[in-house]
């Protein structure tokens, strides 16, 4: 296995060098994928960190994919923090409530004040969208950091470690795989004696956990393997450095990328379980996937209420998924897509 | 090769064995435990306790948990309190088994009848519309709550224009025979066509559904996978020796684009798994997607010990399988 895994090494490095040089990129990203270029094999896993993220982002700026993604995640952002500011009426007023307890008329419909009408409560619907985004984003965002930071800390003991503490973190990490992440999901939500928005945060969470534990030892162990790790190592560097300053900071482009994308997924995720009963029972600041679990019951008679926050988090997780991709293409030193 | 199967084959009875293992502690922390979702919360303190003596849940966690195991291997998973009152909960699972996989199959046929050639299309005609539109409805595909989509389809096609059946895997009234209790091949074996018509209409809707994730998934491997293969110099080299486009396409670009493409294909069944029990939901498919929620919400926690157990070792399974067929096709992973 040893003997195999520095050829392999080599055989990365070459085919990353024969992409940059051999093919001209697209939209003028050559000169940024040059620099690694001209250099000798060597020197491309000197300073990797600095000319792939700088080549990166050459490219991503005029990357249209990207650029739509990020104006929808600012603009998702800018709603959630101006959201309280904007919003006509207070989430769990109802106000309503005289409408909804005529029987002939159980959702109001839209009316003066109340744009997008009401919600089975009595609740301004408009009200509930706007500042459901802030929730939807804190959840997002959690759920997302959680299990980051659980995967980061597997991840890097694994792969600085290696030997039996990679051998255990993995084969915890191999169980948990096993196990659909809605599965995961629901199992941990379940657990909660007294459900809220936090169980449905740790619970997606924990199902990311494995995820970016297995893709940061990954390329640890690559890194490991590296001449500059090795050269850090023989200059007597201290094996703390080499971690945090050598093999982490070369580490983290499939991480970004993989961020990304989780944002998109834990909201997907929230309202799955929000639709399967095991979300949080307190809708008086909902998140979106909330107020689209929800709504299902009242799909066939007033699809609106669960084509509202549904088309929210489309679009959200559209934007997160969008900005993902672009940075993943951009950071692979083989793509030319 | 025997010695990977072999290695391969250990670490999985050790995840499955491990999975168990966590599962049963996991079903005993859950809130309310066994004994309230059997008796309901109102029930006196000397009730609770005879049926606590009476599972054997008063005996020490360990002593629990092989005693399970000693009736697991007998054939005895303990009974369903909450799906089928009464039944082992194993015949549960056995009973509805057929349902999931006939839709999951289904599913991932759907899945990767459209992505693998889209995909090619995709990578030949790079940044062409048809390209560029293609890449843009599997992002849109991922954004989609699988529950919604499952909604939006029912709401669409069989309510507003009732083309397809509401829910359901078949029409009662049909009184169709039943063989295998898979319901597309017993109207087939039986001779009932208008069964078997009947249960892949029941069908379209809820595969469509559950097949989105997939084919997006599918569709952006295989083109991003093609792509790579365009490039390489056998592929040119077939090309300048004027070989026949069908040539490069079967030999040259397909069988070593197709690679990755397994892997993912496998990997999708857990996520299969999981948009079943969405798509059951929605379509009351009696499935063991279904189930799983049904047994969420009435504390069936012998139900959910199996089901959860089986979802996971299928999944497992299946990536076994993947995994050795990659080494068969590709000897290069073997080494690793």
């Amino acid at each position: 296995m040893s003997s195999f895994n520095p050829l392999s090494r080599r055989k990365e490095r070459i085919d990353a060098l024969a992409a940059s040089t051999a093919y001209p990129r697209e939209h003028g990203g050559t000169s940024g994928s040059s620099a690694v270029a001209v250099d000798d094999a060597g020197s491309v896993d000197e300073a990797p960190g600095v000319s792939l993220i700088a080549s990166a982002w050459r490219r991503l700026r005029r990357n249209p994919v990207f650029l739509v993604g990020a104006a929808i995640t600012f603009l998702f952002i800018l709603l959630a923090v101006v959201s309280p500011l904007i919003a006509p009426h207070e989430p769990d007023a109802r106000l309503l409530l005289d409408q909804v307890r005529q029987q002939t008329n159980p959702i109001p419909a839209p009316q003066e004040g109340f744009p997008l009408g009401g919600d089975d409560r009595g609740r301004d619907l408009l009200s509930r969208l706007l500042i459901g985004s802030q929730q939807t984003l804190l959840v997002g965002v959690l759920a997302t950091a959680l299990g980051l930071i659980g995967g980061l800390v597997l991840g890097t003991l694994a792969g600085a470690l290696g030997g039996g503490v990679d051998a255990a973190v993995m084969r915890a990490v191999d169980v948990l795989l096993s196990i659909p992440s809605l599965l995961l999901a629901m199992s941990i939500a379940a657990l909660a004696s007294r459900p809220s928005q936090w169980t449905v945060i740790v619970a997606i969470a924990v199902t990311q956990v494995p995820v970016f534990a297995r893709l940061l030892r990954g390329s640890m162990l690559a890194e490991r393997a590296s001449d500059h790790v090795l050269a850090a190592r023989a200059l007597g560097v201290r094996q703390q450095a080499v971690v945090f300053r050598h093999m982490l900071p070369n580490s983290v482009g499939p991480v970004i990328v993989q961020t990304t994308l989780v944002l998109a997924t834990a909201i997907i995720d929230a309202a799955a379980l929000s639709f399967l009963g095991l979300g949080n029972p307190d809708d008086s600041r909902p998140e979106w996937g909330q107020m689209l679990g929800a709504s299902t019951k009242f799909i066939y008679d007033h699809p609106h209420l669960a084509v509202y926050p549904a088309l929210c988090i489309i679009f959200v997780a559209l934007g997160f998924t969008l900005m993902g991709e672009s940075l993943r293409e951009a950071l692979d030193p083989k793509t030319r897509r | 090769m025997a010695r990977f199967i072999v290695r391969r084959v250990i670490q999985m009875i050790g995840v499955v064995f491990v999975l168990s293992l966590l599962l049963f502690v996991w079903l005993r922390s859950l809130p309310g435990g066994t004994v309230s979702a059997i008796l309901g919360e109102r029930a006196t303190p000397a009730t609770r306790e005879a049926l606590t003596k009476a599972l054997g849940l008063d005996q020490p966690i360990h002593v629990q948990y092989l005693r399970f195991l000693q009736r697991a291997a007998e054939g005895n998973f303990g009974a369903s309190t909450g799906v089928l009152p009464g039944r082992d909960a194993f015949d549960v699972f056995l009973a509805r088994l057929p349902a999931t996989i006939e839709l999951t199959i289904t599913a991932m046929i759907i899945a990767v009848i459209l992505a693998i050639p889209l995909g090619y299309i995709a990578a030949r005609r790079h940044h062409s519309p048809i390209d560029n539109g293609a890449v843009v409805l599997s992002l849109i595909g991922v954004a989609v709550p699988v529950f919604f989509l499952a909604f939006l389809l029912k709401y669409w096609f069989a309510i507003e224009y009732p083309i397809f059946p509401v829910s359901g895997r078949q029409d009662p009234s049909l009184g169709c025979t039943r063989v295998t209790g898979f319901f597309v091949l017993d109207g087939l074996m039986t001779r009932e066509y208008d069964c078997a018509t009947d249960a892949l209409r029941h069908l379209v809707l809820p595969a469509v559904a559950l097949a989105t994730i997939p084919f997006a998934v599918i569709f952006r491997i295989t083109r991003a996978s093609v792509l790579d293969v365009l490039d390489e110099d056998y592929v040119r080299t077939a090309e300048s020796k004027g070989l026949t486009s069908r040539v490069i396409r079967g030999r040259h670009v397909m069988r070593n684009a197709l690679l990755p493409v397994v892997t993912t294909v496998g990997l999708q069944i857990g996520g299969l798994l999981a948009g079943a029990v969405l798509t059951e939901r929605v379509f009351n498919w009696g499935g063991i997607g279904e189930a799983l929620a049904l047994s969420y919400e009435r504390r069936d926690y012998a139900v959910l010990q199996v089901l959860i157990l089986a979802a996971c070792s299928i999944y497992v399974i299946v990536n076994l399988l993947v995994d050795i067929s990659y080494a068969v096709i590709d000897p290069r992973v073997r080494t690793r």
